[in-house]
């Protein structure tokens, strides 16, 4: 480092358990998605193909399906995915906020390959499951209490990627955008790009960085802008279809 | 294993479900207790000089295991090693039970079960699965398949959606029929 760098400031890499991070990726938890993807190697490099096994919020890429330990991860927290116009065909981005942050070019090897990808990694992030399953949690609450009003909402599921659970019952399929709207008769909600999160809630805050971290914070809604942004428009358009489909005989 | 650090260096920084200071020691043997900010966010467990911006490290809270000690205290091991353990001191029971709690909680898998388990209750009391396809799939086609873009053009215009190839004729005005947005389950 220069001399005269600020005091107190880290100069060693910052540590992480990657032995438990290179067994989670390859332990028989649920697979959210997996399959062969071009990896841009740097601004000006070549793709390599690799291995890529998504679980949870971590992506992780491996020289080929039979290795045993990945080559790298990216962890996707606060990341966003978006199809990108690139000389490789199927090609998409996953991309960090931040000046220095770097964008992970990915290729797949189909039209549906790309697309399952980027729906899978889409729904990726761990803040994303914490808010659905909140809002089950309240769901069940409600349900259970008898509480009158708009029965059960239940959320419109979207093409979610299956993960192959090695427990029983449903894979996460995502259910998106929970939202206290009142359902119709067959058990599908209309999902409005209006709806607050929380009836009565106050609008979502800021997202994460432009805040100061607070311990014991609430219910985290700092990625509600980010996904409202993200999933506002697909909403829209499927609301409009939906409503259309409804006036037919 | 390759990582990308700055990402994780930047989540470090986000709001934390959980954030005290602690004394912690590392699992080497003969490791001295140190004073370390140590913050929750989401599934990773970040630990600071209590002076420092930047952390130590991180522990991600997949497949571990949390587990009392002497009183006070507890340690987070992991399911490959657990002999391997991180130990960490709280200044009372309270708040070494409700640091326990919540890392329990803090792991994508944790919470994938909890989706389970919701859906699951959900459907016992009112017969309904939420996010079951069959019941919310407002169109009557079996199956629904994406479709092909027509130009990369195309592509470079619908920028974060994951299913864009789907609304295309959302797009270009009212569409002649419902489209469920894909395959389900």
């Amino acid at each position: 480092m220069a001399p005269g760098f600020p005091p107190g400031f880290s100069i060693a890499a910052m540590k992480l358990n990657e032995r438990s991070l290179a067994f989670y990726a390859t332990c028989d938890a649920p697979v959210d998605n997996a399959g062969f993807l071009y990896k841009k190697g740097g601004r000006h490099a070549a793709y390599h193909r690799r291995w890529f096994v998504l679980r949870g919020n971590m992506l992780f890429y491996f020289e080929d399906a039979a290795s045993r330990e990945p080559v790298g991860v990216i962890i996707l927290e606060g990341c966003t995915v978006e199809l990108v116009e690139a000389a490789e065909e199927f090609a998409f981005a996953v991309r960090f906020a931040g000046t220095r942050a770097r964008t992970y070019v990915l290729a797949a090897e189909s039209q549906a390959a790309m697309e399952g990808w980027v729906k899978a990694l889409s729904r990726a992030s761990f803040d994303y499951l914490r808010l659905v399953v909140r809002e089950l949690e309240q769901q069940l609450a409600a349900v259970r209490s008898g509480a009158g009003g708009p029965a059960l909402p239940l959320p419109l599921p979207l093409s979610p990627t299956p993960a192959l659970p090695s427990t029983p019952a449903l894979a996460p399929p995502l259910p998106r955008w929970p939202s206290a709207l009142p359902p119709k008769e067959n058990g599908c909600a209309v999902w409005s790009t209006e709806a607050t999160f929380r009836p009565g809630s106050e609008p979502p805050p800021p997202p994460p960085r432009r805040r100061a971290s607070a311990p014991h914070g609430p219910l985290d809604l700092a990625p509600f802008a980010r996904l409202h942004e993200c999933y506002g428009q697909e909403i829209r358009a499927l609301r409009g279809q939906w409503l259309s489909s409804r006036v037919q005989p | 294993m390759r990582y990308n650090e700055k990402e994780l260096q930047a989540l470090s920084r986000q709001p934390a479900e959980m954030a005290a200071e602690l004394g912690m020691r590392g699992p080497k043997k003969g490791s001295v207790l140190k004073r370390r900010l140590v913050k929750l966010v989401v599934n990773f467990l970040f630990y600071f000089r209590t002076d420092e911006a930047e952390p130590v490290g991180a522990l991600l809270l997949e497949r571990c295991r949390v587990t009392r000690e002497e009183p006070g205290t507890f340690s987070i091991s992991f399911i490959e090693d657990p002999e391997r353990k991180y130990h960490f001191e709280c200044s009372s029971e309270e708040q070494c039970q409700e640091w326990m709690e919540a890392l329990r909680r803090a792991s994508y898998e944790f919470m994938r079960r909890s989706l389970i388990f919701y859906r699951n209750e959900i459907r016992k009391v009112t017969g309904k699965t939420p996010g079951d396809p069959r019941q919310a799939c407002p169109c009557r086609r079996a199956r629904c398949e994406p479709r092909k873009p027509r130009n990369t053009k195309v592509n470079a215009l619908v920028r974060r959606l994951p299913s864009s190839q789907h609304h295309r004729s959302a797009r270009r005005g009212p569409p002649t029929q419902g489209h469920h947005p894909g395959p389900v389950g």
